[in-house]
């Protein structure tokens, strides 16, 4: 290995070498799981790593009109604060102008002199006064241009649109209501399966393991013509709707049985062959030896199974457009958010917040289930994914 | 939606109930039909016989059924299909492939389609490779590793936002707030449109699945660098072999054949890629891949399911090899036990 020359800077060298990988390949989510905690107007201003300092932001606020003048000193004056009105009603002023084109011209606290004898000051924290040796006609009060500098802020505003507006957290029971049959219904099929396959003697296993594997690598391309007519003809015949969660949930099992049946057979059959033969020779029949002595015993495999199973169908989008609808009672959480990138494909703070939804649930089955998923990534890494 | 639930609670429970059900069901009746305790001893022998005929195939029936349904019969139809017109009804010979090597959209997404394939199994096992020596000694290269694994759990769909979002634009002289253009202009360049950039924008679409794999190469490639006998490696240091010599004469060719099938497992998942280019792109500014035209085949356009399941073929005569040398992996080590 390289570090086995046990020299201190090849050390140093290595750990920042690794650190510069592990930035480059976290900073794409740190960037979405951010900008999905920030005000809306904030993510289009400026970029996600500028949002722990704060940030300067043009602003325009309205002065008031003439009916709150004040006389002074033979003088008539409006005071009021630019933040009254603004979008954004804290922060400090650090520039302000009277064009749209110069929101910085003057520094925070000076005072210019404006046409007429007016003159206006404003102050860091957004108070103005406004003077005029004339009295004010106008009931309407001019605008001023101002930069204010915004300290950061975080909101969960984001989430609760996506989730309750934009139809996010519908989408997300969709999602649910597919993955969570088209988790288990395979499992116990698959391990019948495996069983006979691994200890059973029967005619033509090598040809229907090899079928299996073979099956593994099938595209799912293939596969999605001929489904779909035949969901269609189905559909036609019985009178229902040809896409229906059932249909889904019998794809996702089919898909997923090749790989179900090899991870599961390869640790069957590395099972102890004692185990097996003594309940055999004690008159336990193949029903029996499944039942309590293997399903017990293969539960890593099943439990890394299962895992893969509810990523790849979570995470799916090919199967679900195919086979459901894209109704709001139908649409996954993958197909909404593909739906919102082509509706919504400026508005980060929807999709930001929209695909950080989607993703936190495979995470936290991965980071918490970790151990199993890399069992079963270990055992069947011949699968296409 | 609260009876969606309902419906779907009762659909496991019907559907793990039905399973279990047929399994007991099925060997309670064959328990009955053919009793291990018959009277006699021959007929007992007879019974026992039939029952380790019968029984293996009640415990492999569903799941025959199910792959019969849904990959089998596909496969054969989609390759009768190929022979017919848009409807499946009219006999048409080889037109639809003839139609497909004249097509230029067709012709542009093999092109991209070795393009995916010369670039992701090689970048994504050249860099697991790497991470995975490079954390292997490491007192916290398990938490290394498993950040650089996390994409793999993130669907396509939202990696592309992420990266979407990584690739985003702004005009010229406005703040930009995609990170890759806002070290551009920071180095004085101008902002580029990244994915509407031809021939170029494939490779900014490969990085997501490159970002995505690279986790799972790192993973078995590592698990791979563990078995490496110590004495190997010690006896090269003691040779007075350099750590490159080491990595490319005594660690490569000792988990050649892992890095192998790393390889192929991600070169049929770029076979099959469509997500990305569907969700980043839609095959727009020259991106098509081989998928994501099938599926425009399918779908747009009243659908032409002839040409849909020709091009669906030719994806499938490229993973013919690699099934093919899976088999054979299977059968060598089926005949090995």
């Amino acid at each position: 290995m390289l570090n086995r020359l046990k020299l201190e800077p090849s050390r140093i060298l290595l750990n920042l070498a690794v650190i510069f990988i592990i930035a480059l390949w976290t900073f794409p989510t740190a960037g979405l799981l951010i900008s999905s905690l920030r005000d809306k107007n904030d993510i289009a201003a400026s970029g996600w790593w500028t949002a722990l300092s704060s940030a300067d932001r043009k602003q325009v606020g309205r002065m008031k009109g003439s009916a709150d003048q004040v006389e002074k000193d033979g003088k008539f004056v409006i005071f009021g604060n630019l933040f009254d009105g603004a979008d954004a009603t804290s922060g400090k002023v650090s520039a302000f102008g009277t064009k749209v084109q110069t929101p910085g011209a003057n520094a925070a606290g000076s005072t210019v002199a404006l046409d007429a004898g007016q003159s206006l000051t404003v102050g860091v924290d957004g108070s103005y006064v406004l003077t005029s040796p004339t009295k004010f006609t106008d009931e309407r009060g001019g605008r001023v241009f101002f930069v204010s500098s915004q300290p950061p802020r975080f909101t969960l505003d984001n989430y609760q649109t996506v989730l309750f507006s934009e139809g996010i957290g519908r989408s997300f029971i969709n999602s649910l209501t597919v993955t969570i049959p088209a988790t288990i219904i395979p499992i116990l099929i698959a391990a019948f399966a495996a069983y006979a396959l691994a200890w059973m003697k029967l005619p033509f296993r090598g040809l229907l393991i090899a079928i299996i594997v073979g099956l593994l690598v099938v595209p799912l391309q293939m596969s999605l013509i001929p489904l779909l007519k035949l969901y269609n003809a189905a559909g036609y015949f019985m009178g229902v709707p040809s896409k229906t969660y059932l249909g889904i949930w019998l794809a996702h099992t089919g898909f997923g049985l090749p790989f179900a049946i090899y991870l599961l057979r390869s640790y069957i059959a590395g099972l102890p062959k004692d185990l097996i033969e003594s309940a055999q020779i004690d008159g336990a029949n193949d029903f029996k030896i499944f039942r309590r002595i293997v399903l017990p015993l293969c539960f890593p495999a099943l439990a890394s199974f299962a895992i893969f199973q509810f990523l790849w169908v979570w995470n799916d989008l090919l199967v679900a457009i195919v086979f459901l609808g894209s109704g709001p009672d139908q649409l996954v959480l993958t197909g909404k958010l593909n739906a919102l990138l082509g509706s919504r494909g400026g508005n980060w703070e929807i999709l930001t917040a929209s695909a950080f939804v989607t993703i936190i649930v495979p995470l936290t089955v991965f980071f918490s289930l970790q151990r199993y998923f890399v069992r079963g990534l270990l055992a069947g890494s011949v699968k296409g994914g | 939606m609260a009876e969606q639930i309902i419906y779907a609670f009762f659909t496991v429970i019907i559907g793990v109930g039905g399973c279990f059900g047929y399994f007991y069901g099925s060997n309670w009746l064959l328990d009955r039909i053919f009793p291990a305790n018959a009277n006699n001893d021959s007929s007992a022998v007879r019974n026992l016989k039939m029952q380790s005929t019968i029984r293996p195939w009640l415990f492999l029936g569903p799941a025959l059924l199910l792959l019969s349904v849904y990959l089998l019969f596909p496969v054969i139809e989609t390759f009768w299909l190929s022979f017919h017109d848009r409807a499946g009804d009219k006999f048409v010979g080889l037109a639809n492939y003839v139609w497909a090597f004249n097509d230029d959209q067709f012709r542009l997404s093999i092109f991209n389609n070795i393009l995916w394939l010369a670039v992701v199994p090689a970048l994504c096992t050249l860099m697991g490779l790497v991470i995975a020596v490079l954390t292997d000694r490491l007192w916290w290269g398990n938490l290394a590793k498993s950040l650089i694994f996390m994409p793999l759990a993130i669907s396509f769909v939202g990696a592309s936002v992420i990266w979407k979002f990584v690739y985003d634009y702004r005009g010229e002289g406005q703040d930009q707030i995609g990170i890759i253009n806002a070290i551009v202009t920071y180095f004085g360049g101008s902002p580029q449109v990244w994915i509407a950039l031809p021939f170029w924008n494939n490779f900014f679409l490969m990085a997501i699945l490159v970002w995505i794999q690279t986790g799972f190469a790192t993973v078995i490639l590592a698990a791979a660098l563990r078995g490496i006998p110590e004495d190997t490696l010690e006896a090269a240091t003691i040779d007075g072999a350099g750590p490159f010599k080491i990595f490319f004469r005594i660690m490569v060719p000792q988990i050649y054949g892992t890095i192998l099938v790393v390889w192929t497992t991600i070169t049929v998942l770029v076979l099959k890629i469509f997500d990305i280019v569907l969700t980043m792109t839609n095959s727009q500014w020259d991106t098509s891949v081989l998928a994501n035209l099938m599926f425009d085949w399918m779908f747009r356009g009243g659908g032409d399911f002839g040409r849909g399941a020709a091009i669906a073929i030719v994806i499938m005569v490229a993973v013919l090899p690699i099934m093919i040398w899976n088999i054979r992996q299977a059968n060598k080590e089926q005949s090995g036990h």
